[in-house]
């Protein structure tokens, strides 16, 4: 029957009271966690990040030549018009080939109007080269630029991680906010490491993506979070231990199902995005397996090793607990 | 909780509805002509189109205000009767060594006196070597800039309409700066070089008699030829004729070569100056100068009373038209530079517009899918949901008259991917409640009061950070942040109402004893 096919749910990540303990490998997922943390940290500083235009500086022009690119002679050509220093790269098919300059000079008068011109010059270079090619785009950052954005990149990254840290913190116990923020800053790193071996460029679409990542993060400890506080008004002398891994336990198959639907939603872009997007969508879809296991293996641990005291302490006195912002029901 | 007044549930279906209106303009051409309908607007990087970021150079403007100023202070001190030694223009101030000690108070009441071109524009005072300073105010720059910003977008705007560019968006961005956006120019060098002459036309005297080496005396300047830039003229400092007395510029033929040149006219003000300057200067050389060059420099033959002119020199057509096109424009009344641009070739954007249509299509039906599969019958409430929340973020993106860049179609999917976490958490309450032996009413009402303060808090962290995205992002990226900033919104409205409410309708229809979770 064909309702019954649409009517029922197919299937399930994980079987109703499913209680796997998740925190007896608590020290285990934090030791893997800064391991692969502290590597991130290597990588930034060897080999780094590879930054692109917009935080660098500089030129980039793609073009698409009639025939495959011809290395050597657009080389030539561009060298005749006074490009030197230009690295060339394909991209796509044999008939794209990338041309990148990196930023000539200073912020001065002069040296922003020579990263501008290099454009001309680019443009010229690839049309004697190959006649009848294309220009598909073409970008030149002048020095003030980069730096400008390169702080506003970070200030973005920066802001929003105290906002949210206010925001938890405001919501729940500051143990929450700071487990999560920790959290958020180990996931960070771990994307900057992915960043460096990827070798995909460092550029303000990529804080887009690892902004959403933050955002996505939260959203999955929030969600967790907002269970085990629950929890702890609910089963008043269950041990902190015990009562997160019920809470995450309890939470599995919307944390499965939630990641799962940004995975499904961000892969087509890894896929079918172009160029221009892929590096963002691998970053994402990388973001979102972090992201959600990190919500289980990294903040559930932090906040254990938090409250493990503190927390449980106080749920044992409600009347000193504010009761905030949830009518607790009582348990059924 | 379980029950929805009509006039709320009329509610609901009728912002669905606009909803679906308003996006309506954007797939088929609507009737009524008289109805401004809005679309969203493609990005550059969809369309092909070039993005120019340029600066004014606030620093030219002082550098130029401190020129003027010194004349005047020489001026106003020779009036006067009083000396001056090593008169210069730095640092923000014009500064002069006083012709001794005891002059210093007078000097002083003359600089107070002197005028300037706003109130409190400079104030004197005496520096700790003795030497005396005009300090211009940094406010009274600012405000310079700010109205050389505003002239300039002016001016910028008419070069750019004289290269008939279409729908171009010129705005002011910060103190000093201004952005151009013009769709469809795949290659902006031609309007670049149009925006990046400053086109000040003034006419001087020639100072014949200096000679072109070494030092020249004060009140000349030693210019180059356009022509031949090693060749320098002395020229009087002095603006005989001023270029923005022009009434009109056009390329006409050089009779002697053929070649292009340029005719001008001048206003009556112009003219009349003109006439007077070649009555008093008959057989002397006159130099027309181009930011700071010597375009040319003719002997005046006799007196020129039309204030009509000619303007020859080694020119194109193409060159010839260009400038008569900047000089009918104005001059800029400081150099532009551009620091930053962007350009997307026609090519590129079609292909973006795929790839993007592609995905956001690909992954709408996976969700759909995974959600369908998930959740049986109640994901395939949450579907519709997804449907009217697709719908809802292009009429809100349409109604904005927004601009939709490639990574905000990456950001509709992502919203499409996340927003159905809503549902996930109110279905997977619902589940538990069921579970824990609740009846079914019990349990969606349980479901959607325990689900709704997870879902406020989880969007609330991912709204703060794309906020600051679009605060702190330019271009493309703000795009993004703006569609996902709306597309949270949307997300609130499509699963706190709507799919509750297809959930409770449903309900009331059929009240069945178990629910399909």
């Amino acid at each position: 029957m064909t309702s019954s096919l649409l009517g029922r749910p197919l299937f399930r990540f994980v079987k109703d009271g499913t209680r796997i303990q998740f925190m007896r490998g608590r020290f285990l997922g934090l030791g893997v966690s800064a391991f692969l943390s502290l590597a991130s940290i290597g990588l930034f500083f060897y080999p780094g990040l590879t930054l692109g235009i917009d935080f660098k500086g500089g030129i980039k022009v793609e073009a698409r030549t009639q025939g495959p690119a011809d290395f050597a002679r657009i080389r030539q050509a561009l060298a005749k018009n006074g490009v030197t220093d230009a690295g060339l790269q394909r991209f796509g098919g044999d008939n794209d080939v990338l041309i990148s300059i990196d930023q000539p000079g200073g912020k001065d008068a002069g040296s922003e109007a020579a990263t501008q011109n290099l454009v001309d010059k680019v443009r010229k270079g690839v049309s004697e080269a190959q006649p009848g090619a294309t220009i598909l785009s073409a970008d030149a950052v002048g020095a003030s630029v980069s730096a400008e954005l390169f702080r506003n990149g970070l200030l973005a990254l920066g802001i929003s991680l105290l906002m949210i840290l206010a925001y938890i913190w405001f919501r729940f116990e500051w143990e929450f906010a700071v487990s999560a923020v920790a959290t958020l800053i180990l996931d960070l790193t771990k994307t900057i490491g992915f960043l460096v071996i990827t070798r995909f460029e460092f550029d303000l679409v990529m804080v887009a993506a690892i902004l959403t990542i933050l955002g996505y993060s939260t959203n999955d400890k929030v969600v967790v979070y907002d269970r085990v506080r629950e929890n702890l008004r609910k089963y008043r002398s269950m041990p902190l231990r015990e009562l997160i891994d019920l809470s995450i336990n309890e939470t599995l198959n919307r944390t499965l199902g939630t990641s799962s639907t940004v995975f499904l939603a961000a892969l087509p872009l890894a896929l079918f995005g172009g160029h221009t997007l892929a590096g963002f969508a691998w970053v994402m879809l990388f973001g979102i397996v972090v992201g959600t296991s990190s919500s289980i293996f990294i903040a559930a641990p932090i906040l254990l090793l938090l409250g493990e005291k503190r927390l449980r302490r106080d749920a044992q006195k409600p009347a000193a607990r504010g009761d905030r912002k949830d009518k607790a029901t009582p348990a059924a | 909780m379980m029950y929805y007044s009509r006039p709320k549930l009329a509610a609901v279906l009728g912002v669905c509805l606009l909803g679906l209106l308003l996006c309506l303009p954007n797939f088929v051409r609507m009737p009524g002509a008289s109805i401004p309908w809005r679309q969203i607007h493609l990005g550059l990087d969809l369309r092909g189109g070039s993005y120019l970021l340029m600066r004014v150079d606030v620093q030219a403007l002082e550098r130029e205000r401190l020129d003027s100023l010194t004349d005047q202070v020489r001026q106003a001190l020779l009036k006067n009767g009083l000396g001056y030694r090593d008169l210069k223009a730095g640092n923000g101030a014009v500064t002069f060594q006083p012709r001794s000690p005891d002059e210093t108070a007078r000097d002083l009441q003359v600089l107070n006196g002197l005028q300037g071109t706003v109130p409190h524009e400079f104030s004197a005072r005496t520096e700790a070597d003795g030497r005396l300073a005009l300090v211009l105010s940094p406010e009274a720059l600012r405000l310079r800039a700010r109205d050389a910003v505003a002239q300039s977008i002016e001016i910028v705007r008419r070069r750019i309409d004289a290269t008939g560019a279409v729908d171009p968006t010129i705005t002011p961005q910060g103190d000093d700066r201004i952005v151009v956006e013009l769709p469809g120019v795949s290659d902006p060098d031609r309007i670049r070089q149009l925006l990046g002459t400053t086109a000040k036309m003034t006419f001087h005297l020639v100072a014949e008699g200096v000679s072109p080496n070494g030092v020249p005396p004060p009140g000349v300047d030693l210019l180059p030829m356009q022509d031949n830039p090693q060749q320098k003229l002395p020229v009087y400092h002095h603006v005989d004729v001023d270029g923005s007395d022009l009434t009109n510029a056009s390329v006409t033929q050089d009779p002697q070569t053929g070649g292009p040149a340029i005719a001008f006219s001048l206003d009556s003000v112009g003219a009349q100056q003109f006439a007077a300057i070649t009555r008093a200067n008959l057989g002397k050389m006159f130099a027309v100068v181009l930011d700071g060059k010597v375009i040319t420099a003719p002997v005046i033959q006799g007196v020129i009373p039309s204030g009509t002119g000619q303007i020859t020199g080694r020119y194109t057509s193409e060159s010839a038209h260009d400038l008569a096109l900047l000089l009918r424009a104005g001059a800029l009344p400081a150099p532009l530079a551009v620091i930053e641009q962007r350009s997307v070739g026609p090519t590129l954007g079609a292909d973006s517009v795929r790839a993007g249509a592609i995905s956001l299509a690909v992954g709408f039906v996976l969700v759909v899918a995974f959600m369908g599969l998930f959740y049986g019958l109640f994901g395939w409430f949450a579907n519709l949901a997804l449907l009217a929340n697709l719908v809802l973020m292009l009429a809100v993106l349409s109604l904005f008259g927004a601009t939709l860049t490639l990574p905000g179609m990456a950001g509709l999917l992502l919203t499409l991917g996340m927003a159905v976490d809503a549902n996930i958490l109110i279905n997977e309450r619902i589940r538990e409640e069921v579970k824990r032996g609740r009846t079914a009413l019990a349990s969606m009402q349980a479901g959607f009061e325990r689900a709704t303060s997870t879902i406020v808090d989880s969007n609330a962290t991912a709204f703060l950070a794309h906020v600051m995205l679009f605060v702190f992002g330019s271009g493309a990226v703000k795009g993004f942040a703006l569609t996902i900033t709306i597309g949270i919104g949307t997300t609130l409205f499509t699963t706190l109402l709507l799919s509750r409410m297809l959930l409770v309708r449903w309900y009331a229809l059929h009240r069945p004893a178990t629910l399909p979770v």
